[in-house]
C-alpha cells in the first residue's frame, strides 16, 4: 500500500471532541496537535505521550475503537474514536470474527524493512509461498518509514514495486507478532492485526526484526515532549507537526543527524545537536569513511552549524511537558528553550524474537548467525539489524542471502558473501566511535523512573542485584512495554541481562489467544 | 570463615520457609535460611487467600491461617504496600442449580468452622459483579478471603522477623544428620533441618511422595474494569480433585493494580515450565465465558508454575518419618501462600514440644498414602 498524497482529510472523534486530519495520519500525530498532547497517565499520575515512536515503548497506548492500542503504530481512519481516558470496560468489547487469514506459509519472514524485502525478492522466484509481515502501515522499516510526512527514497520505492509484481509473496502490514503459537511437530507464530489474531504456520522463518533506539534514564526523560531521536523521525514521517516548534536532539550517533535533517525539513528550529562522542573519536570514524564514499557524502551532507561534540543532555524539565533542556558541555552547562527533546543513544538489536525460538546471540548482542545467515536454530534464518548494528544496505545483502538460503539457492547465497563482507567492515567502523561515555551511563538520579511503565525510581532498583531479584521485588519490567525500555537501559547502566520472553512478545488481545486452540492446527477435544 | 551452628535450618525461602522462619524465630530459636533463589511457587501463584474445604483438615488449616493473614496483612502492608495484601473476598460463581446447592453445602460447611458466607442469587451476583455474564445461578461470597503479592510477602516475613533469624542465597547439595552441605562444599551446621522447597526438595530427598501439577496464568494490562472480588467457579474444586489429565477452570483476580489475573489451569505430572499455547487458550476461553468482556483486553504476560501435590492433597507437615533432624513442609499443591502461617505454627509447635494449634495427623508425613494411591 501506499499513503495518498493528496490533502484528504479525515475525521476521527477523541475523547468525545471531534478532529480532522491528514490522510495517513497516525493516532499519535493527532493527539500531538492537543493541548498538553499527553496520550495517558502514567501508574504515578504523570501524563505520558509517545516516546520511542515506533511500537516499543508503549507509552502512547489508548483505547481506539474501544481496544487498548498503539497510537504511534495506528493509522487514522474515518470515524475512528480514540479515548484517551480508560472508562470502565463494559462488555462493549466485542469478540472479532474468527477467519484465519493465512494459516500456513512455506516461508514466514518477520519484519518488511530494507532486510525483510530484500528476502522476499530473492526468495520469490523459487515460487515458495511467502508471507511478510510487518508492524507498521507498509513496507520499508523504521528507516524508510512511510507517513504523511514521509518522503521515500527510490531505493524504498523500487523494492516495494517489486514485492507487489509477485503473487507468491503475501504482505501483512500493521500485523504484529505477539507470541509463540505452535506445538513442536508444528511451530506457528500467533499474529495479530487490528481485527483478527490467529496462529501462522510455517516452514522456514527468517527473522528481519530490525533494530530499535537505546534509550536512557535521565531527570526529565518522562516528559511529554521528550522522544527517541529515531523516534522523532518516526513521528514527524506519521505526520505530527513541527513547524516553528525549537527541537534540541542529543545522544550519540549517525541517527542524530539524521533526526535532526528530518525536523528541519518539516519546518522545527533545530537548535542544538548534542553528540556525546568527543572529535576525535568523530575524526577516527570520518577516516575510516572513506572507503564507503557514498556514506561518507551522507554524512556531510547532513552536517549541521548547531553540532557540538563531547556534549550530553543533563535534565528535562517542564510544567507538564518539556520547556527547558540543560546539556553538560566540553566547557561546562548550557541551558536552551525548546519544544521537543529528541534523545537517541544509538540502536540495539531486536533479538527477543528470536531469543524466545531459541536462537543464541553472538558476542555483540546480535542474533549469531553462520554464512548462510541461518542462526543457531536450523530453519531459522536472521538478516538486518537483528543480528547487529550494521545499517541499511548490509541488511539488504544479508536479507538477500537469507531468502536464497531459506529456499535452497545456496550457490546465490553464497556470491553476495563478498558484497555482505564490505558492510560488515562499515558496520564494525561504527561500533567503537559512538561507545557511550561513563558519564551517560549515570544521569539518573535516585527519583528518577528507570521503569517508565510501572514507575519504579532508581532508588528502588539500587538493592537489587540483577534483574530477575528487580522484577520480582520492585515491578521493574512488568509493564506493557515487556521491559524492553528499562531492560535495555538497566543492561547499559547495571549490565543486568534481560530474561527472554518465553511466549508472549506483545501485549496480546485475550481473543487472539483464545482463537488459538482453533488455529493452531491441533485439536484438543 | 566458619558458620555458627545455629538450631534450625531451613532449605527454601518461599512462603512456607519464611513463615517457618518467622515463627520458629518467634519461638526462640534461631534459624539460618537458605534458598538457591530458583523460581518456586510462591513466585507463580496467584497470591490468593482462600478457605479451601476438600476435606476438614484442609478447612481447619486453611481457617485457621486466614487469622493469622488479617493480622499479618496490615502490617506488612505498612511496611512494605508492594505486599498488596487486599480483603477482596471470593465469590465462587454458580453456573446452575446443582452449583447452587453445592454452594449451599459447602456455606454449611463453612458455617460449622466458623467461617463467614453468604448466599447470592442471580441478580445479586451480577449486582456485585456486573461484568460476569448474564444466565448465573448465583454465588458464595465469602467476605474473609483476600490476596497477597506471595513474593513480597515472604520477604517481609524474613525481614521482619523476630530477631535470630540469618539469610544465605545458595544452593544446598546435601542434607545430612548435622545440617547441611551447599553446592559449594561448605557445611551449615543446624540441630535440625527443615525442608520447605516444595517440588524441587525432591532433589534433596528422594523418598517425598510428591507430583508436580503444571499451572498457567496469564495478566493484563491495567484496565478499571470495577470487578472486586476474587471470581472462581465452583467446578474448580473439582479441577483441583483431578488425579489425571489436563484441567482448567475459571479463576479470576483483580489485582490492585487495577490488572486482572487470570488462571487457572492443572497439568498433573507435568514438571517442566514450558507454556502450552492450546491449554492456555482453553484456559483464557473458559474465563471468557464467564466474563465475556475479557475478550477485547490486552494480556502482557503469562507464565507457568509447579505445584507439589500430595496424593491425598493436604501437605506434608512435621518430621520425616526415616531421617531423624529432617522435619518437611511442603506439598502444599496451591494452597502454600493460604495456608503459610498455620504451616509455620503447627510445625513450631511440633518441633519445640509445643501443644499443636490444630490436629497434627493429617499432616504426618508418615502417614498412610494407600486408600488414595492411584
Amino acid at each position: 500500500m501506499t499513503f495518498p498524497r493528496n490533502s484528504a482529510r479525515l475525521r476521527i472523534q477523541v475523547d468525545g471532541q471531534p478532529m480532522r486530519v491528514d490522510s495517513g495520519s497516525s493516532v499519535a500525530a493527532a493527539l500531538a496537535t492537543r493541548s498538553p498532547g499527553n496520550s495517558r497517565v502514567s501508574v504515578s499520575g504523570e501524563k505520558r505521550a509517545a516516546f520511542c515512536g515506533m511500537g516499543v515503548c508503549h507509552e502512547c497506548r489508548v483505547l481506539i475503537d474501544g481496544h487498548l492500542r498503539l497510537a504511534c503504530q495506528t493509522p487514522c481512519r474515518e470515524g475512528m474514536r480514540v479515548d484517551t481516558v480508560l472508562e470502565r470496560a463494559g462488555s462493549a468489547c466485542n469478540a472479532a470474527a474468527q477467519d484465519v487469514p493465512h494459516p500456513a506459509c512455506d516461508l514466514l519472514i518477520i519484519g518488511a524493512g530494507p532486510a525483510g524485502m530484500s528476502a522476499a525478492l530473492a526468495a520469490a522466484p523459487s515460487g515458495r509461498a511467502i508471507v511478510l509481515v510487518d508492524d507498521n502501515a507498509a513496507p520499508g522499516g523504521q528507516i524508510w518509514r512511510d507517513g504523511p510526512g514521509a518522503s521515500l527514497p527510490a531505493p524504498a520505492r523500487r523494492l516495494r514495486e517489486q514485492l507487489a509484481r509477485y503473487s507468491n509473496i503475501t504482505l501483512l502490514c500493521d500485523t504484529r507478532v505477539v507470541g509463540m503459537a505452535g506445538v513442536p511437530s508444528q511451530p506457528a507464530l500467533m499474529l495479530e492485526n487490528a481485527h483478527h489474531g490467529w496462529a501462522q504456520r510455517y516452514g522456514t522463518l527468517i527473522l528481519c526484526t530490525g533494530a530499535r533506539e537505546l534509550l536512557l534514564p535521565f531527570p526529565g526523560w518522562t516528559l511529554p515532549g521528550v522522544t527517541g531521536a529515531g523516534g522523532l523521525q518516526a513521528l514527524v514521517k506519521a505526520g505530527v507537526p513541527l513547524r516553528g516548534k525549537r527541537i534540541v536532539i542529543a545522544g550519540t550517533g549517525p541517527l542524530l543527524l539524521a533526526a535532526a535533517r528530518a525536523a528541519h525539513q518539516a519546518g522545527a528550529r533545530v537548535v542544538r545537536i548534542a553528540e556525546q562522542a568527543d572529535w576525535r573519536a568523530l575524526l577516527r570514524f570520518a577516516y575510516r569513511l572513506h572507503r564507503w564514499p557514498a556514506k561518507a557524502a551522507q554524512a556531510a551532507a547532513l552536517f549541521s552549524p548547531q553540532y557540538r561534540t563531547a556534549s550530553h543532555v543533563l535534565e528535562a524539565t517542564g510544567d507538564g511537558r518539556v520547556q527547558h533542556v540543560r546539556l553538560r558541555r566540553a566547557d561546562g552547562e548550557e541551558e536552551i528553550a525548546c519544544h521537543r527533546l529528541a534523545c537517541g543513544f544509538g540502536l540495539v538489536p531486536n533479538i527477543k524474537l528470536g531469543q524466545m525460538l531459541g536462537c543464541a546471540l553472538d558476542a555483540h548482542g546480535g542474533l549469531h548467525v553462520d554464512d548462510m545467515q541461518q542462526t543457531t536454530v536450523p530453519g531459522i534464518f536472521a538478516a538486518g539489524e537483528c543480528t547487529g548494528i550494521g545499517g541499511n544496505e548490509r541488511a539488504q545483502v544479508q536479507g538477500a542471502q537469507a531468502g536464497h538460503a531459506a529456499v535452497g539457492e545456496l550457490t546465490q547465497a553464497a556470491r553476495l558473501s563478498k558484497d555482505l563482507a564490505r558492510w560488515q567492515d562499515f558496520a564494525d567502523a561504527l561500533r567503537e566511535p559512538f561507545a557511550l561515555r561513563a558519564p551517560l551511563l549515570s544521569l539518573a538520579r535516585p527519583d528518577t523512573l528507570i521503569c517508565r511503565c510501572e514507575d519504579v525510581p532508581q532508588s528502588a532498583l539500587a538493592p537489587h542485584r540483577n534483574w530477575t531479584d528487580a522484577k520480582l521485588h520492585t515491578r521493574c519490567g512488568m509493564g506493557a512495554c515487556q521491559g524492553r525500555i528499562c531492560g535495555a537501559a538497566t543492561q547499559a547502566l547495571y549490565g543486568w541481562q534481560p530474561s527472554p520472553p518465553r511466549h508472549l512478545l506483545a501485549p496480546t488481545r485475550i481473543d487472539t489467544l483464545a482463537a488459538i486452540a482453533s488455529t493452531s492446527g491441533k485439536s484438543f477435544d | 570463615m566458619p558458620h555458627p551452628s545455629k538450631d534450625v535450618l531451613i532449605v527454601g525461602a518461599g512462603i512456607i520457609g519464611a513463615a517457618c522462619a518467622h515463627h520458629l524465630a518467634g519461638a526462640g530459636l534461631s534459624v539460618h535460611v537458605v534458598d538457591a533463589r530458583l523460581k518456586g511457587a510462591t513466585q507463580a501463584g496467584m497470591g490468593h487467600l482462600v478457605v479451601m474445604d476438600a476435606c476438614p483438615a484442609e478447612l481447619a488449616l486453611s481457617s485457621l491461617s486466614m487469622h493469622t493473614w488479617r493480622q499479618w496483612g496490615p502490617r506488612m502492608n505498612a511496611a512494605d504496600p508492594a505486599c498488596a495484601y487486599t480483603e477482596c473476598g471470593t465469590l465462587w460463581v454458580a453456573t446452575d442449580s446443582n452449583d447452587m446447592a453445592e454452594a449451599e453445602r459447602k456455606q454449611a460447611r463453612l458455617r460449622r468452622h466458623g467461617v463467614a458466607s453468604t448466599l447470592l442469587d442471580a441478580q445479586q451476583l451480577a449486582d456485585a459483579e456486573p461484568l460476569l455474564r448474564t444466565g448465573l445461578a448465583g454465588a458464595l461470597h465469602v467476605p474473609g478471603d483476600g490476596l497477597v503479592y506471595a513474593p513480597n510477602a515472604a520477604r517481609w516475613l524474613l525481614t521482619h522477623a523476630p530477631p535470630g533469624v540469618s539469610f544465605e542465597a545458595a544452593h544446598v547439595g546435601k542434607i545430612d544428620g548435622q545440617g547441611v552441605v551447599l553446592a559449594d562444599g561448605s557445611r551449615r551446621n543446624a540441630g535440625a533441618v527443615v525442608l520447605a522447597a516444595g517440588m524441587s526438595a525432591t532433589h534433596l530427598c528422594d523418598d517425598l511422595p510428591l507430583t508436580p501439577k503444571k499451572g498457567h496464568l496469564a495478566i493484563t494490562d491495567r484496565y478499571p474494569t470495577g470487578i472486586r472480588h476474587q471470581l472462581v467457579e465452583l467446578g474448580y474444586m473439582a479441577s483441583t480433585q483431578q488425579r489425571d489429565g489436563a484441567a482448567v477452570a475459571f479463576n479470576v483476580q483483580p489485582r490492585p493494580t487495577g490488572q486482572l489475573l487470570i488462571g487457572s489451569s492443572r497439568q498433573v505430572g507435568q514438571a517442566d515450565s514450558d507454556i502450552d499455547p492450546v491449554l492456555l487458550s482453553r484456559m483464557v476461553k473458559r474465563a471468557i465465558d464467564f466474563l465475556p468482556g475479557l475478550s477485547g483486553m490486552n494480556l502482557i504476560r503469562t507464565w507457568t508454575g509447579i505445584r507439589a501435590a500430595t496424593p491425598d492433597g493436604l501437605p506434608l507437615i512435621g518430621p520425616h518419618p526415616a531421617r531423624p533432624g529432617l522435619w518437611l513442609a511442603l506439598g502444599h499443591e496451591g494452597l502454600g501462600v493460604t495456608t503459610a502461617p498455620a504451616t509455620a505454627a503447627l510445625l513450631t509447635a511440633l518441633m519445640t514440644n509445643a501443644t499443636p494449634p490444630l490436629a497434627a495427623a493429617p499432616f504426618a508425613p508418615s502417614r498412610s498414602f494407600d486408600e488414595v494411591a492411584p
